[in-house]
C-alpha cells in the first residue's frame, strides 16, 4: 500500500487513489463501517497516507473553526419567514383564513407524510386484529362440535352448535422454518382454521364446517402431510 | 415549523453566507428556503436526511441569488478578487497563525471548492448525501473534494505555509 500510495503521489499526482479520496469523509466520521476499516487499515500500513491524514484533519478543525465564526442570522429572517408564512393563500393550508400559525404548524406536520400516516394507521389495526385472532386461538380449549370465536372475555366461549356431526380435526406440527404467510396459505387452501394451539407445537385445526367420512379424513391427512412445512399430520376427535 | 427553524436555520445561514458572501442577502435566503419547505412539506419523501434536503434547496436559492446580481462572476478569478478587509494569508503567516492562514485559504478558494469543503467537514455529509445536494456523480464529488484541497495546498504554499503535502 505503502508502495502504491508513494507512486500516486510522485509518479501520478493526478490520480489520487480511493482510499485517498476517502480521508476527508473519515476524518469527519462519515464513512460507512466498512469503508473506515478500510481506511484505518491502510493509514495503519502506509506513513505517507498517514501524514496526509494529519493534514487533512487540519483542515476539518480550521473549516469549522471559519464556520462557526461565521455567527447566526437576526430575528429579522424568522419575523420575515412567519410574516410570509401568515400572508400565504388559504388554500396552501388545510384550515379557515383565520387560522392560527400554531393551527398551520399543527397543519404543516401533520402534512408531512400522510400516506405514511394512514398506512401506518392501517396496518396497526391489522396487527391489533391478526394479534387477537391468535391470541384468541392459542388460549382457546378444544370444545368438540361447536365453533369457537377468537375472542375469551368470559370462561364460558361464545360457540354455537354445528350440527349432530362436526367437522373433522387434526393436530399439526409446522415445520420449524415454515414463515407466517405460508401457514396462512395452507389454512387458506384446507378452509381451516386454528382451534387450540401451540402445546407442544402442535396446533389443532378444524378443517371446513362439514362433517367427513373416514376415508376423506385420511386422505386429508395424507394430504396434509406431504405439504413442505407439514412436519405432522394426525386426525383427532 | 419553529422547531424545524430553530433546529437548522444557523447551518442554513452558514451555509448560504459562503456561498452568497453577503449576510443580508444569506438572511433573506433563510426566510425563501423555510417557505419552500412550508409549500413543499408534502413533496419530502423521507429519502434523505432533512438537513440534506434544506441544503440541497438552500444551495440553490443561493447560487440563484448570485446570478441575479450582475456584479458578481462565478468564476474563480473573480472570487478571489472580493475583497476581504482581514489580513490576506501572507499577512496572517507572518503573524505566526498558520490557522488563520489556512482559513483565510478556505475563504479564497472556488464557490465550487468551498461549498464541497463545506459540506464534507462542517456540515458532515457523506459522499452520497453531497452528491444529492451538489447535483453532480459519488465519484465526482471524491475528486472535486481532493483537487479542493489541493488548490488549497497550492494557496498555502503561495502563502509561505508548507505542510508536507502534496
Amino acid at each position: 500500500m505503502m508502495a502504491t500510495s508513494k507512486k500516486v503521489l510522485e509518479q501520478e499526482p493526478q490520480e489520487p487513489s480511493e482510499i485517498e479520496m476517502l480521508l476527508p469523509w473519515h476524518a469527519a466520521g462519515t464513512l460507512n463501517a466498512r469503508d473506515a476499516l478500510r481506511v484505518d487499515e491502510a493509514l495503519a500500513r502506509d506513513p505517507e497516507l498517514a501524514k496526509q491524514y494529519a493534514v487533512i484533519q487540519e483542515e476539518y478543525a480550521e473549516t469549522i473553526h471559519l464556520n462557526e465564526s461565521l455567527g447566526a442570522p437576526s430575528t429579522r429572517a424568522m419575523q420575515k419567514l412567519f410574516a410570509a408564512i401568515d400572508s400565504e393563500p388559504a388554500r396552501r393550508t388545510s384550515g379557515s383564513p383565520g387560522m392560527s400559525i400554531s393551527a398551520r404548524i399543527a397543519s404543516f406536520f401533520a402534512s408531512l407524510s400522510p400516506r405514511t400516516l394512514a398506512w401506518s394507521a392501517s396496518l396497526g389495526a391489522l396487527a391489533l386484529l391478526l394479534q387477537a385472532g391468535v391470541i384468541g386461538a392459542v388460549l382457546m380449549k378444544g370444545q368438540p362440535a361447536s365453533f369457537q370465536t377468537a375472542s375469551l372475555s368470559t370462561n364460558e366461549p361464545i360457540t354455537r352448535g354445528l350440527g349432530p356431526e362436526a367437522p373433522p380435526r387434526a393436530l399439526v406440527r409446522f415445520a420449524p422454518d415454515a414463515r407466517v404467510a405460508d401457514i396462512t396459505a395452507l389454512l387458506d387452501n384446507y378452509h381451516a382454521s386454528i382451534v387450540d394451539g401451540a402445546k407442544g407445537g402442535l396446533f389443532r385445526l378444524q378443517f371446513g364446517n362439514k362433517a367427513m367420512s373416514k376415508d376423506q379424513i385420511a386422505g386429508l391427512m395424507s394430504k396434509l402431510q406431504n405439504e413442505k412445512i407439514v412436519r405432522l399430520a394426525v386426525a383427532t376427535p | 415549523m419553529q422547531v424545524l427553524y430553530g433546529r437548522h436555520h444557523v447551518r442554513v445561514f452558514r451555509f448560504g453566507l459562503r456561498v452568497v458572501r453577503d449576510e443580508q442577502i444569506a438572511e433573506d435566503l433563510i426566510s425563501e428556503v423555510f417557505l419552500d419547505v412550508w409549500r413543499q412539506a408534502g413533496k419530502f419523501e423521507g429519502r434523505s436526511a432533512v438537513s440534506t434536503w434544506l441544503l440541497a434547496i438552500t444551495r440553490f436559492k443561493a447560487l440563484s441569488a448570485l446570478r441575479r446580481r450582475k456584479d458578481v462572476e462565478l468564476d474563480d478569478e473573480a472570487v478571489n478578487a472580493i475583497e476581504d478587509s482581514s489580513d490576506d494569508p501572507e499577512v496572517a503567516v507572518q503573524k505566526k497563525d498558520t490557522g488563520d492562514a489556512l482559513r483565510k485559504c478556505l475563504t479564497a478558494l472556488s464557490p465550487e471548492h468551498r461549498e464541497i469543503v463545506d459540506l464534507v467537514y462542517y456540515h458532515e455529509k457523506s459522499v452520497e448525501e453531497v452528491a444529492e445536494i451538489v447535483g453532480i456523480p459519488e465519484n465526482t464529488v471524491k475528486t472535486r473534494l481532493f483537487y479542493a484541497r489541493k488548490k488549497l495546498a497550492e494557496l498555502l504554499k503561495a502563502a509561505g505555509v508548507e505542510r508536507g503535502w502534496p
